[in-house]
């Protein structure tokens, strides 16, 4: 198997945990794995992306343009700003809550989000826009979004990865404490993905 | 054997423990800071780990234990070498009995760093060998090369990874029964180990000669390769080998090479390739330093070779490569057409977002308190290096000056010195004042200054991820010893003013920068407060009916929790700490629930 996935969003979102989940989740089906990530200064609520990379195919740790299979976008503009990486029939799950810069609160730009998911929609072949905002609600927890958008991803069954291996890596790699929780809104993404019929 | 998703990083420290290295030292900076945390992880009792005052220090105590006999490693950033170069360079003379290696991280772009230096460049002046991984996995395997060369030439050595080998991560192979070395012990010589200028001019010439020879030694090293065929040629080293990989994958057609050891050169494996082609192009970050290499080579062997980099204009004056580049400048090279790329010219302005102090971080009230009680009076504010440079950033913009480790102290200096009618500050971490900072008050207090020094004690390290420091009382072999106290250590430098004053205490910090700022001489204040990501409070803020919507705490403070949601003015509650500023600033007391 050979898959590129690219999860973008802002400092502080959580984007490290679920690209560790994927990369750790492929190595148990003895996948080759590589994988870069955004750490020191911009952590601080910039940008982040983590690239990750299935298979024996990628020599660089980071995604060529026009490559990835899957964009998961924590943050609207964030998707815009990386989709450069999808490939023309890649698939983006995006979530709508846009994060605001503390500069947009400062003098006002009127960012929202809503253009970044038109721009999207126009762009991209597959855009699963989700709502982080009502998965905590419903859940009850603003902290697990990461391993929610995890599951919309398996969900599409278009990752190629197992259920059951992102299970085993989440029984891990998490605290005990904030285990069933987790477990919850991943079960919460797959459903949403699920619906999604991709060609 | 194991198997694990690692970090670069750790790859590192795992090969060093595979090479049974017996003492490990360093200071934090990214993005090198994981290697010291990966050894404390995995080390077994026999191997000493600390975190050194500072990257100069570091070296010496690693070169102390490589005269007797042990295998040492330094970890470090680049700029952290500048600190430890003078060691270095004497050390580079002397030479060392056990293997010593020195891991400087190189940080094209930059990401986290002040400068675009280049490792590659400091081993030629020191004249010691460097080894440059492109991977993780390879890294885990190359650095316990480093290890056998240092010792088969008694000499120190350097390993500079770049970001993206440091924090890329891969699935590493790797031997978890590994050994400290058994070593024999110091040999008292001191015609060995004390350096005077006769034994440096002797082994100024043994290290010339003898670097030829690591040169030819190298040419045979198995990380140095030569894939492909063909007229052209693309030179590469580091991540960016990995870059032309990608786009070369496959192909026999063009010639790769690889030069995994910048320093010394591996002439002759590299001679037979350019005397074979006609045109070579030369991939890698920061310096042309391979570009230089063959351009030299081609002019002493007089080759007909067409030599592409950097200094013809074919590669980027700064910042890092990547595989889409590699594609770009790979491609016109060998004239070939890139497949189309997804065309997002067209897409909408994007909100910028450069990085902040967190929500509830106390530097951001620590700031706010100084601003607050120096408003209308001229002052200097000199910055360092941590996470309270951000408070560079509107609308708090309150850093005028940041150099390097250490220089707000002494820079407040300079600038009082020629004007004293201003009021000039220092704002020093608590890491930052033991690594470097303490010389520099000492200066202040000899030279007759006038200056408020101002500690931000946050009890950690905490742009590099938390490392413990003197100050927290906690080393890395797992001790709890005495903490070296600021107020005692400034007390002893003979300041006669030391206020320590919470930052979240905004009437009592005003008061205390007010205070210092009309008394002669060099003051201290302390503004003592955890880092937020070590300790979260439970409450949160919220705003009442009560808000006149005038945004003063937007406008003052920039706190990433205050947003404007629907026009109004609201807490984001999953970022909100509870800290409390913004309540203090409100003029018409709207913010409660803390």
């Amino acid at each position: 198997m050979n898959k590129n996935i690219l999860l973008c969003g802002v400092g502080g979102q959580g984007t490290v945990l679920a690209s560790k989940l994927i990369a750790s989740a492929a190595m148990r089906s003895n996948e080759i794995v590589h994988s870069a990530e955004t750490i020191g200064m911009a952590q601080r609520g910039g940008s982040v992306t983590s690239h990750v990379r299935i298979g024996a195919n990628a020599s660089s740790p980071l995604i060529p343009y026009g490559s990835a299979d899957f964009i998961l976008a924590f943050e609207p503009a964030e998707a815009v700003r990386n989709l450069n990486y999808l490939k023309k029939d890649g698939i983006v799950i995006v979530n709508s809550v846009p994060v605001k810069p503390v500069t947009e609160s400062l003098r006002s730009t009127g960012y929202d989000g809503t253009e970044m998911i038109e721009y999207l929609r126009k762009k991209c072949k597959t855009v699963i826009v989700v709502n982080a905002e009502e998965i905590c609600r419903e859940i009850g927890s603003t902290k697990i979004f990461n391993v929610a958008i995890l599951g919309v991803a398996i969900g599409t069954g278009k990752m190629g990865l197992s259920k059951e291996n992102i299970i085993s890596e989440i029984e891990t790699r998490v605290k005990e404490s904030f285990r069933e929780i987790n477990l919850r809104a991943f079960e919460k993404g797959e459903q949403i993905g699920a619906k999604y019929e991709i060609k | 054997m194991n198997k694990e998703y690692v970090m670069g990083n750790s790859a590192i420290a795992l090969g060093a423990l595979a090479a049974g290295v017996n003492l490990v030292s360093g200071y934090p900076g990214t993005p090198s800071s994981e290697i010291i945390e990966t050894i404390q992880k995995y080390r077994k009792d026999e191997v000493y780990l600390e975190w050194s005052v500072n990257e100069k220090a570091a070296l010496e105590v690693a070169a102390g234990a490589a005269y007797a006999g042990a295998r040492t490693m330094v970890t470090m950033k680049q700029v952290g070498l500048n600190v430890a170069s003078d060691p270095l360079m004497s050390l580079a003379y002397v030479g060392v009995k056990g293997g010593m290696v020195i891991v400087s991280a190189d940080d094209p772009g930059p990401i986290s760093s002040q400068t675009e230096q280049d490792t590659r460049l400091f081993a030629e002046f020191a004249g010691i060998p460097v080894f440059d991984p492109t991977s993780p996995e390879e890294a885990y395997q190359m650095i316990q090369d480093a290890f056998d060369y240092s010792e088969k030439y008694n000499t120190p050595v350097l390993f500079r990874p770049t970001t993206r080998v440091c924090h890329a991560y891969a699935s590493v192979e790797f031997d978890d029964n590994f050994h400290a070395k058994k070593y024999d012990g110091f040999v008292k010589d001191s015609k060995k180990w004390v350096i005077f200028p006769r034994l440096s001019y002797n082994n100024h010439i043994n290290m010339v000669k003898r670097n030829a020879l690591i040169g030819d030694d190298f040419s045979e090293y198995i990380m140095n390769t030569v894939e492909g065929s063909g007229k052209k040629a693309v030179f590469a080293s580091g991540v960016s080998y990995a870059y032309a990989k990608e786009y070369l994958q496959g192909r026999e057609d063009v010639t790769l090479v690889k030069i995994a050891t910048p320093h010394p050169f591996p002439e002759k494996l590299v001679l037979p390739v350019l005397e074979n082609c006609s045109e070579v192009l030369c991939f890698e970050e920061l310096s042309p330093y391979v570009e230089k290499q063959i351009q030299r080579i081609a002019g002493v062997h007089n080759l007909s070779v067409k030599v592409f980099g950097k200094t013809t204009g074919n590669g980027k004056l700064a910042g890092e490569n990547s595989a889409d580049y590699a594609a770009e400048l790979i491609s016109e090279f060998l004239n070939e057409k890139l497949p189309d790329k997804f065309d997002i010219s067209d897409m909408p302005d994007l909100p910028v977002r450069p990085p902040v102090l967190c929500a509830g971080c106390p530097h951001r009230a620590s700031f706010y308190a100084v601003k607050k009680a120096m408003e209308g009076r001229k002052t200097y504010f000199c910055g360092d290096i941590g996470c309270y440079t951000l408070g560079n950033a509107a609308p708090l913009d309150m850093t005028d000056t940041c150099l390097c480790m250490g220089a707000g102290i002494t820079m407040a200096q300079g600038f009082n010195h020629i004007d004293r009618d201003a009021v000039a500050f220092s704002f020093t971490g608590d890491s930052t004042f033991f690594a470097s900072g303490i010389t520099g008050v000492v200066n202040a207090v000899y030279n007759q200054a006038d200056m408020i020094l101002c500690i931000l004690d946050n009890s950690t390290t905490a742009m590099t991820g938390h490392q413990p420091h003197p100050g927290t009382g906690r080393t890395m072999m797992g001790d709890i010893v005495e903490k070296i106290d600021i107020t005692k250590v400034l007390e002893g430098i003979g300041l006669k003013k030391i206020i320590t004053v919470n930052p979240f205490d905004q009437t009592k910090a005003i008061e205390a920068v007010r205070e210092c700022a009309d008394i002669p001489g060099v003051k201290a204040i302390i503004f003592k407060a955890p880092c937020i990501a070590l300790f979260k409070p439970a409450e949160r803020a919220y705003i009442s009916e009560k808000c006149v919507q005038c945004k003063k705490c937007i406008k003052e403070i920039g706190c990433p929790a205050i947003i404007i949601t629907d026009g109004k003015v609201a807490v984001d509650n999953a970022l909100c700490t509870g800290c409390g500023l913004c309540s203090q600033v409100c003029p018409v007391k709207a913010i409660g629930g803390v």
